[in-house]
């Protein structure tokens, strides 16, 4: 059930958030908010902490042999972190698509229809319904429409990433979290995806983690600047981009590093 | 917590005991045989058990001697035939062949190693031990002719592990080789048997296991007399034709006796397989 | 003195694939050879009769009979605790000394001779426990001696699963348990299967395990509880008391045969299982 939030209102707060793999840190006493209906996007160099806080966000670090974090992240007021949260329900509120898009090995529309199957849906023409409306908001509904049964690796890599795309929808997520979507696709179907989430935006808070800054530029509101674990900055994108605050910022904007 | 998470737990701890089960039971074949087998060992003592060359067991005398000569005369005659040739057949797939010989070659191979140990023995009855008997003299049923059946036995096993290590040498090596001159054979000789060398050897470890191993088709060629044999055309009986032959009637000590000859075997593959197990996983740590 | 290498490769290639062909040939020799003395025998009166007067005449049915029973009932018996034992093992445990000791138990045990394991059921399924040489200690040992195998090769099928998948799973909010059921095992099952068909064709042949278990009765098996003879079990018979070559020799087409389908099953499964993952 989405609660409608005017624009702007905070919908994640992270709170000196820090987060551990055994011994080593990997995230550093994070503290940010995250506004509803907005694309954040987190720009940095490699091993810098951006996926680690996005499968923060979504749990599935917990996945991870000593995984272990203290501080808080909260999302519509509670942290996500509490013992009696329901991990299953926060991973399909926050939608997931990954660098490589990973299709599985069956249809196009088994692929879409996968989540809300795992969630219990089973009437034939409701999910049919979802995974029209997926494929249509992610923008691969006309380039399918015919071939719904074909092979989800049949797709070229644009339509793959697309495909991802739509099978987190199908979940009716709040928030929508790429991490480094179109690193190996053309600039073509990059920029379908770009399309795709500024129209998205509308319904859905979008953070989008990525090593093309020139991406971040291009789509997000604001954008945040991880460095080693920790934030950086973070503030308007025009903002970060013009003037950054940090010297770090501007050095790795222009490419001095990473 | 959320309804499907409770599900999980449930399935999770029936899984537990289905694995559990599982290993148990593999835990109770090895401590139950072991338990069967070693009073009798030290009862006699594990030297005259040994070494002793006497097998008469309505007489108490337990002396396995010969049958452990005999099952290593087999298996290293089964050594001596099938590594040759299981080699020769593992470089000549990998290097020698086009896709579409291989895709001939490797799946008759496979089919040898599906058939049944009786049929390869019925087959050394019939046509090798009349033939070693004609030209070679002696009974026919001998070190010889099981050593020759076991060979042809375990050449699928040398092969296809053989085949495996040879193709996980990343093509970098091949590549490299060739580009210095090499020819494919100066290549396979300097560069890949050496880069494999611990799968073949893995490999061959295995076939041995598998050559002592073998019980219906050496009973069936080798003779089974209960004495040193003194030529390769001598009848021989091995650990395991000695379990299988007298079995049927042994009661008793005779029977604790033939226990504690498994034990020895069983103890023996493992060493086997330890090894075996070793050398492929060092290769593979290596490599990184 | 050099030898020039191409001549040396020239000697070397000839060789080896003079090796080769002769052991090829020594392979088709025998199975031909099995074929066309045994095919003779083979009619419907040889595989619908019982054997008759110890196998002197009659055909074989109750011997196919009995491989069967004790075949399926081994592996009914032996999948699920295999299958599960592996779905365990690489799905809820995380890699450490006890997953490694079973593992390496389990791949010793796989190399135990099938003789040992004859010896074991003897001691405990046919004479502790009671049940006599019957179909059910026989298919017991057998179970038990597939059992290393189906776990190893289940457990290689669910490994090679690529990671991915199951990260995608749990990112669209899949448990533990809808991860494995829909997407590992379907994607592992012709592995899984390869294995379990493999293992068939294994019990088919086995011989020593069987005969010092399941017994040699040669009428068609009534219960759990009755002697059965296998086909192996009846051809090392024929064969070794010299009772009938002609159906010693059909006995033993019919069990080449058996493992040539076997083997085809195996072949066609292991291509469909390659072509998904390249």
């Amino acid at each position: 059930m989405r609660r409608e939030e005017p624009v702007g209102s905070v919908a994640i707060r992270v709170s000196r958030f820090s987060h551990y793999f055994g011994a080593e840190q990997t995230l550093a006493e994070l503290d940010l908010d995250i506004n509803r209906n907005e694309i954040l996007g987190i720009i940095g160099p490699a091993r810098s902490g951006k996926s680690t806080f996005l499968c923060a966000l979504n749990r599935l670090n917990d996945l991870v042999r000593g995984s272990r974090v203290e501080g808080r992240i909260e999302i519509d007021g509670r942290n996500i972190y509490d013992a009696d949260v329901d991990v299953i329900e926060l991973r399909r509120k926050l939608g997931t698509v990954f660098a490589t898009p990973i299709p599985l090995p069956r249809s196009i529309l088994e692929n879409v229809a996968f989540g809300p199957r795992m969630a219990g849906v089973r009437d034939r023409v409701r999910l049919d319904e979802v995974v029209r409306d997926s494929l249509e908001k992610a923008g691969l509904w006309e380039e399918v429409k015919d071939r719904l049964d074909t092979s989800g690796l049949k797709l070229s890599g644009g339509q793959q990433q697309r495909l991802c795309l739509a099978r987190i929808l199908a979940l009716k997520p709040e928030f929508i979290l790429l991490d480094e979507p179109t690193s190996g696709l053309d600039p073509i179907s990059t920029m379908k995806i770009e399309d795709s989430l500024r129209k998205l935006k509308k319904d859905y808070t979008i953070i989008l983690v990525t090593n093309n800054t020139k991406q971040a530029a291009r789509v997000a509101d604001r954008t945040a600047f991880f460095l080693n674990g920790g934030l950086i900055e973070i503030g308007p994108t025009a903002g970060i981009f013009t003037a950054p605050a940090d010297k770090r910022t501007d050095d790795y904007l222009r490419g001095r590093f990473g | 917590m959320n309804r499907l998470e409770r599900k999980d737990r449930l399935v999770r701890l029936a899984l537990l005991m289905i694995a559990f089960s599982a290993v148990s039971i593999l835990a109770v074949i090895t401590v139950f045989m072991f338990e069967q087998g070693t009073p009798i060992m030290f009862k006699y003592g594990l030297k005259s058990f040994l070494a002793g060359t006497d097998w008469y067991p309505s007489e108490k005398s337990f002396g396995l001697w010969p049958m452990i000569v005999g099952s290593i005369y087999v298996t290293t005659g089964a050594m001596v035939i099938g590594v040759p040739f299981g080699l020769a057949c593992a470089i000549v797939l990998t290097e020698f062949s086009s896709k579409r010989v291989r895709g001939v070659i490797k799946p008759v191979i496979e089919l040898l190693a599906g058939i049944p140990s009786v049929v390869y023995g019925f087959m050394g009855v019939v046509i090798l031990v009349p033939f070693i008997r004609q030209t070679l003299g002696g009974p026919g049923l001998s070190v010889l002719a099981a050593s020759i059946i076991l060979g042809i036995m375990i050449l699928p096993t040398i092969i296809s592990i053989s085949v495996d290590s040879i193709q996980a040498i990343p093509p970098a090596y091949r590549e490299g080789s060739l580009a210095l001159g090499a020819t494919k054979w100066q290549t396979v000789r300097m560069v890949l048997l050496p880069a494999a060398r611990s799968g073949i050897i893995a490999s061959i470890i295995l076939g041995m296991g598998r050559a002592i191993g073998e019980t219906m088709a050496v009973i069936m060629i080798a003779g089974n007399a209960i004495s040193v044999p003194r030529s390769l055309l001598a009848p021989v009986r091995t650990l395991t034709s000695n379990i299988a032959l007298e079995m049927g009637y042994a009661a008793g000590e005779h029977r604790q006796a033939l226990f504690a000859t498994g034990v020895i075997l069983f103890i023996i593959i493992m060493v086997l397989n330890t090894v075996a197990n070793m050398t492929s996983s060092r290769r593979r740590r290596t490599k990184g | 003195m050099r030898v020039d290498p191409r001549l040396s490769q020239r000697i070397a290639k000839t060789l080896l694939w003079a090796m080769t062909i002769l052991t090829v040939a020594v392979l088709v020799f025998i199975i031909f050879f099995v074929l066309r003395k045994g095919l003779p025998a083979l009619d419907l009166d040889f595989l619908t009769r019982n054997p008759v007067d110890m196998g002197k005449g009659g055909g074989i049915f109750s011997t196919i009979i009995g491989t069967i029973v004790l075949t399926a009932l081994a592996i009914l018996i032996a999948t699920p605790l295999g299958v599960g034992t592996a779905i365990y093992l690489t799905e809820y445990t995380w890699e450490n000394t006890v997953t490694r000791v079973i593992r390496f138990g389990a791949e010793c045990l796989a190399g135990i001779p099938s003789i040992i394991f004859g010896l074991f059921g003897f001691i405990l399924f046919v004479t502790k426990l009671g049940f006599g040489w019957s179909i059910l200690s026989g298919a017991l040992t057998l179970a038990f001696m597939i059992l290393p195998t189906i776990i190893r090769t289940s457990e290689e099928a669910i490994k090679s699963v690529p990671a991915a998948y199951r990260q995608v799973s749990f990112s669209l909010g899949g448990t533990k348990w809808q991860t494995v059921t829909r997407v590992v095992l379907p994607s592992a099952v012709p592995g899984i299967v390869t294995g379990i068909i493999l293992s068939v064709g294994r019990s088919i042949g086995e011989t020593a395990a069987v005969i010092f278990t399941a017994g040699s009765a040669l009428r068609i098996p009534t219960s759990l509880f009755s002697s059965s003879r296998t086909m192996s079990v009846h051809f090392y018979i024929l064969a070794r008391e010299g009772i009938s070559m002609s159906r010693a020799y059909g006995t033993a087409a019919v069990l080449v045969i058996a493992i040539l389908l076997v083997n085809i099953a195996t072949y066609y499964l292991m291509n469909r299982f390659i072509r998904r993952y390249s």
